[in-house]
């Protein structure tokens, strides 16, 4: 159990051991060196990394040097990276054999290993981490302390004004008070929706009840989304701390968090955060000597993405299957085990205790007039700089793609991003230019969702991408509500025709209905939004649909079923029986001669391949 | 299946139901831990969860299909999963799935016949960065190629 003053005690002693992190231009013998153990670096092997430095500096008995391991950098396409600060020298695509060098070469002799170092897109040797494009148009405040600290370690969290939060709400703001200024800040629910964080607590705390619940959504099924994920792994208590701030404010004393199976680390150094904030009693009864007591518990999800659909979620955390709840009653008056419970998302949850020490006023000075502060992206598909990146709200999707991003690798252009995941919408090449905020990505037919951003090139067919989300709703959708268990798979049939070169405009027609109904009958999130991928492809790509559907073609040659028909000569024995079927007599050749199809009149009716005694033709 | 083998899931049970108590919303929680330890939710783990917590069989049947992290069945000594995620689709992941059912001759959620190999598709593992991704028994393998995924089969094949 500590005290307030034994926690200043740790903060103020830790942050100055700890200031050649941030403080780049620091002249101190002192080195970290910071291994990236987000997930990305993990799986290209940095515990090996983190291991084989530490072996060697006991080895070469190297002094002042530390080695940290830390969460996510960003970016992730360069891993596994390591930085040394204070210099803040950045490491690219390190292996095992590459770390006694650096000990020797740098930490030894304070020299660069130029091998090492991290090309930017335009060729340039980037030697600080700051001068790579990457970062210049990022602003990090949700991921503040990803990358920084080790998130291990609770002292490294309160030595960058750790748990300050929340002395000062417990200390010196009301309830009402803590609601009135987030409310002010502007922030709205990160989870994809945007629905005003204040007014949800707000209208939680409203409730009467003799137990309330704070539930943490860690629930991040968008496949192509990782922020959630990289904000556990790289600032745990950020999220414990907001968690007891919202406990306090809407009067709960128990929090739940959910968090998807499939992500261990996190669910790890949650758990380690969640001893530690107890041993000092951050969490438990009678926090900070006060009347509050508040704990947290976590809740394994088991893949299934419904279950980041609140009430879904709610039915898990209970032990059942994770079918939605009609809505009203909404959770704010009846949630877990029918008691007022506030559901927030990860990336929300991490903005709450920036807000509470800079203000709102502050927080509402970045973004747009109607989408404050930053949003986290996880950017991903054809785009140079894959990874993680945390950017003002109303910047425009160019900027993102291209100057943080990097641009389309392979000298292929760009097609279009989808955001919002299977619930959102595709951006085409004409809408690049759209500021990123809740409004105007809902006026172009997409969403904010919950962060994934993945960008295409030329090389995708866009109904197979409708083909891939439907095939993703159809499996995922609970059965419950007969809008989204049959029309899905309706749906995905349509689509299934139309990319096997089967679909005709009646097909289309029905596909289309089938956008409207859907969103207007099915009881939850997912169903209501399934279409979106459909609706936003035929809005602005309609005439791939076509093309698939009149002239069976796809451009892409993705759809596999619609690729040339071709006659193999070697099979070929030119006995004319294709030629006398073909119905466009597209067809030529002479008798006991290798026949050729012209793709040009070719209409992929198949019937050739299937009259062909010797299986020549596929 | 054998006594032996019956007495064993019996007593491991015992251990893993006496960390939790006999309050009905620990079900996944137990199912989570069951499915890691045996790698499948036996039938009689299913029975002893069901009396423990008062619950029916039938109800945890529902949970165990509802989910498709639980399976009723064991799995392979290696279990392959392909990332079928946005930013894996989109780099190219089905290749590596055509791949793994053609040299593997499974379709994805079945094992091997000789028990080796189970051959499942998981919807994203939050690695997009270095999308394609494969998993072998949760080791994962980032900006994988064909090529790649066979170095690894080939590898795991001598063992």
């Amino acid at each position: 159990m500590k005290s307030i003053k034994e926690i200043e005690e740790i903060r103020i002693k830790k942050r100055k051991e700890l200031d050649l992190r941030v403080n780049v231009n620091l002249s101190t013998k002192e080195k970290h060196i910071l291994v990236c153990q987000g997930t990305g670096c993990t799986s290209s092997k940095s515990p090996e990394i983190i291991e084989e430095f530490k072996r060697i500096i006991k080895e070469k008995n190297v002094d002042n040097v530390r080695v940290i391991k830390t969460g996510c950098f960003g970016l992730c396409a360069k891993g596994p990276i390591v930085i040394i600060r204070p210099e803040d020298t950045f490491y690219a695509m390190i292996t095992k054999e590459d770390c006694l060098e650096i000990i020797e070469k740098h930490i030894l002799n304070g020299e660069l290993v130029e091998r090492l170092l991290c090309k930017d897109v335009d060729g340039t040797l980037v030697k600080k981490l700051d001068e790579l494009n990457f970062y210049k148009k990022q602003k990090r405040i949700a991921l503040k302390n990803c990358g920084v600290i080790n998130p291990e370690d609770i002292d490294e969290y309160i030595a960058f004004d750790g748990y300050k939060a929340l002395e000062k709400v417990l200390m010196e703001m009301t309830p009402e008070e803590v609601i009135e200024e987030i409310t002010k800040s502007g922030l709205r629910g990160r989870g994809g929706a945007g629905f005003p964080t204040g007014k949800k607590w707000f209208l939680t705390r409203n409730v009467e009840a003799d137990q309330k619940y704070v539930v943490c959504n860690a629930d991040e099924g968008d496949p192509g989304a990782f922020m959630d994920r990289s904000i556990l792994e790289g600032d745990p208590h950020s999220v414990i701390e907001a968690m007891i701030i919202a406990g306090y404010s809407i009067g709960a004393t128990k929090g739940y968090i959910y968090v998807r199976a499939e992500y261990p680390i996190a669910v790890h150094r949650f758990d380690v955060a969640i001893k530690q904030a107890r041993e000092y009693n951050l969490l438990g009864k009678n926090i900070f000597g006060t009347d509050f007591s508040f704990d947290i518990e976590i809740r394994l999800g088991a893949g299934a993405f419904v279950c980041g659909e609140e009430t879904a979620l709610l039915e898990s955390i209970e032990g059942r299957r994770g079918q939605p709840r009609v809505k009203p009653p909404y959770p704010a008056n009846s949630g877990l085990w029918g008691k007022p419970t506030l559901i927030n998302n990860v990336e929300t949850f991490a903005n709450i205790t920036r807000i509470i020490l800079n203000g709102a006023e502050w927080y509402s000075k970045i973004g747009t007039e109607t989408s404050k502060g930053t949003k986290v992206f996880a950017l991903g598909g054809n785009v140079i700089n894959t990874g993680l990146v945390e950017v003002p709200m109303g910047t425009t999707l160019r900027e993102i793609v291209y100057d943080i991003g990097g641009g389309i690798p392979n000298n292929r252009d760009f097609k279009a991003a989808q955001t919002g995941g299977p619930s959102g919408g595709c951006i085409p090449k004409e809408h690049l230019d759209t500021p990123i905020d809740y409004e105007s990505l809902k006026e172009i037919g997409s969403m904010m969702g919950s962060g994934g951003l993945i960008v295409m090139d030329d090389s995708k067919c866009m109904v197979n991408l409708a083909k891939f989300y439907l095939e993703f709703t159809v499996d995922e959708s609970c059965g419950k509500c007969t809008p989204c268990r049959i029309g899905t798979k309706r749906m995905l049939e349509i689509l299934e025709k139309i990319c096997n070169g089967e679909g005709s405009l009646e097909d289309l027609r029905k596909l289309e209905e089938l956008t409207i109904t859907i969103p207007k009958t099915a009881i939850c999130g997912l169903g209501q939004t399934a279409p979106n991928p459909v609706i936003s492809t035929l809005k602005y790509f309609r005439d791939e649909y076509l093309e698939h559907i009149k002239y069976k073609k796809c451009r892409t040659g993705e759809c596999k079923a619609l690729a040339k028909i071709q006659i193999d000569p070697e099979k070929c024995r030119g006995c004319g029986i294709c030629k006398k079927n073909c119905p466009v007599n597209a067809i030529s050749g002479e008798v006991k001669m290798p026949h050729h199809i012209d793709e040009d009149i070719c209409i992929k009716c198949g019937t050739c391949i299937s009259k062909c005694p010797f299986k020549a033709i596929g | 299946m054998c006594e032996c083998i019956e007495n064993k899931i019996k007593s491991d049970m015992k251990e893993i139901l006496g960390k939790y108590q006999n309050s009905k919303d620990n079900l996944i929680q137990i199912l989570n831990e069951v499915q890691e330890k045996f790698g499948y939710i036996p039938l009689i783990a299913q029975k002893e969860i069901s009396q423990y917590l008062n619950i029916s069989l039938a109800e945890i049947y529902g949970v165990i299909t509802f989910y498709s992290r639980f399976t009723l069945e064991p799995k392979g000594e290696y279990t392959i999963s392909v990332c079928l995620g946005t930013a894996c689709f989109v780099k190219g992941s089905e290749k590596l799935l055509d791949r793994l059912k053609e040299r593997l001759k499974i379709e994805p959620g079945k094992t091997t016949s000789d028990g080796k190999y189970s051959l499942d598709t998981t919807r994203c593992i939050g690695a997009c960065g270095i999308a394609p991704v494969f998993t072998v028994n949760g080791e994962v393998y980032g900006k994988a190629t064909v090529k790649k995924l066979d170095e690894v089969l080939d590898n795991l094949e001598k063992n």
